[in-house]
């Protein structure tokens, strides 16, 4: 028998059976968020799944970003910001006033729209968080931390011999890969990330993305979106935010090629914006 | 369908629906001149119909130029996306239709010289209005969106398959009778095949307006009662 009929039969023996349902990490029931007297987010209830990537899709002002900043308690930090129902990470409350909101932040990292290097060595924006949260004892354990970070992310055979540098002076796609190496630094569960690749030519958005299928396999991620092309591509999950209710949530596949609800339809292809 | 923001998009799409529209218009026009070719022992218009099948070639070619460019400029979703691959899948399915309706003129030009006994005819006209009608309704059903008429030819084949079965024990028993009818009944019996044929691809039409309009892949066994390749004659008893 020739190879590629091996091939075949090989093919045919490890097709998928259909994909059990994940459980899930992030929980949200009946979130409401209000700033000030606006009504900001109505009434979200969705599961996130653990190890995969769920985006969020909508249009400027939907409650999308504002929906991904309160998993990691971000909205605290404005004053008028009032956020009622219930958030889980593996069952546990994220809003329980006894929770330590640093902790939290520690577990739930974020990565922003413009790459935010600290003005440190690419070694220090890496090594901030592991020793502020004692996670290394000695410097080679944080040496290792550091090494193991910017290897996940793609970046350790870019950046292995010049860890001195600053990481300011890395281009757009490397500074925002370091971002997200120094997330993962400090053993997130839950990875934020509010359009990672607006701001990244294509060769570097391919390699955020690249990077983003690859962690897939470890982390719960959450990605808020406008490029409805890479929300196809990187997801698992999709849900379509207007209007600050969440329209429609389902696998990707489904919401980009027949999505059930007709706002999702009129947004995804170009009818409305 | 002619909503985007973007109105060269709407455009493009109007743009693919003609092109498509024409297809099935020249479709339609190719079959009906090939079998009347056939029926009437007509050469000429035989030729005529042999030679349009190129056109319909020539559009289909266009559909999916149009579309390779639309999905790479526009990376279309939800039921953009699926507007343009059904209308290259239709466009494909017409195409197939073009080339049977031709093989069937094909055939008139090779019995053209042969006796014409009237019985034998009158089972595939009925294959023919029945294979004509069902092409129409699908594509009124592909200009209107209606599912529900997609769905009505898609259960019609049936018909057409049964049409078939008697035409194909007709033909054999001719054959049967007189051998000197073997020639004929040979090419009337693959002008029949063709049309059950046109029949099939009518059916993918069909299909294809309902995952259009409905998105979902139609999954029901078809209504097949086509058994022509299972049937034998034994000699009738002198």
């Amino acid at each position: 028998m020739d190879l590629t009929s091996i091939n075949r039969i090989q093919a045919v023996r490890t097709a998928p059976v259909t994909a059990a349902a994940k459980p899930a990490k992030v929980v949200a029931r009946d979130v409401n968020v209000y700033y000030g007297d606006k009504h900001a987010l109505k009434h979200i209830n969705v599961d996130v799944p653990d190890r995969g990537v769920m985006a969020f899709i909508g249009p400027s002002g939907c409650g999308k970003s504002t929906f991904l900043r309160c998993i990691n308690r971000m909205n605290d930090t404005i004053a008028s910001c009032k956020v009622t129902g219930n958030i889980t990470i593996d069952n546990q409350d994220i809003y329980d006033p006894a929770l330590d909101v640093v902790q939290l932040r520690a577990r739930v990292g974020m990565v922003f729209q413009k790459a935010n290097p600290f003005p440190k060595s690419i070694y220090d924006n890496i090594a901030y968080g592991p020793r502020i949260h004692g996670l290394a004892n000695n410097k080679s354990e944080l040496d290792d931390i550091v090494a193991a970070s910017l290897e996940k992310a793609g970046l350790w055979g870019e950046v292995k011999d010049r860890l001195a540098d600053s990481g300011t002076g890395l281009s757009g796609g490397q500074q925002q890969r370091l971002c997200i190496a120094r997330a993962i630094a400090v053993n997130p569960d839950v990875i934020l990330m509010d359009e990672p690749c607006s701001a990244l030519d294509p060769i570097a958005t391919a390699k955020v993305e690249a990077l983003i299928d690859e962690l897939r396999t470890n982390y719960c991620i959450i990605i808020v979106t406008h490029s409805m092309q890479q929300a196809a591509r990187v997801s698992q999950r999709t849900a379509f935010f207007h209007l600050g209710t969440l329209v429609e949530e389902g696998v990707t596949e489904q919401i980009f090629s027949n999505p059930r609800d007709q706002r999702t339809q009129d947004y995804i292809t170009g009818r409305f914006g | 369908m002619n909503n985007h923001i973007v109105k060269s998009y709407d455009n493009e799409f109007a743009e693919l629906d003609r092109l498509t529209a024409h297809m099935g218009g020249l479709a339609e026009k190719l079959l009906a001149d090939a079998f009347a070719s056939l029926d009437r022992r007509d050469p000429k218009l035989a030729e005529i119909a042999v030679a349009a099948d190129k056109a319909i070639d020539t559009i289909e070619q266009q559909v999916q130029e149009r579309a390779i460019v639309m999905i790479a400029k526009r990376q279309p979703l939800a039921n953009d996306l699926r507007h343009i691959m059904t209308v290259l899948k239709i466009a494909s399915d017409l195409e197939r239709i073009g080339d049977l309706a031709k093989n069937i003129a094909k055939r008139a030009l090779a019995v053209a010289g042969e006796s014409h006994p009237k019985p034998l005819m009158n089972g595939l006209r009925h294959m023919n209005e029945l294979a004509m009608r069902q092409l129409k309704d699908v594509l009124d059903a592909l200009s209107t969106r209606d599912a529900a008429k997609a769905r009505e030819v898609w259960h019609s084949d049936a018909g057409l398959d049964a049409l078939y079965n008697s035409v194909f024990r007709e033909l054999l028993t001719y054959m049967m009778e007189d051998p000197r009818n073997i020639g004929l009944c040979t090419h009337l019996l693959f002008g029949a095949k063709n049309i059950e044929r046109i029949g099939d691809h009518t059916t993918n039409i069909a299909e294809n307006i309902l995952f259009l309009v409905e998105g979902v892949t139609v999954t029901d066994e078809r209504p097949k009662s086509d058994d022509t390749s299972s049937m034998i004659l034994s000699k009738p008893a002198h």
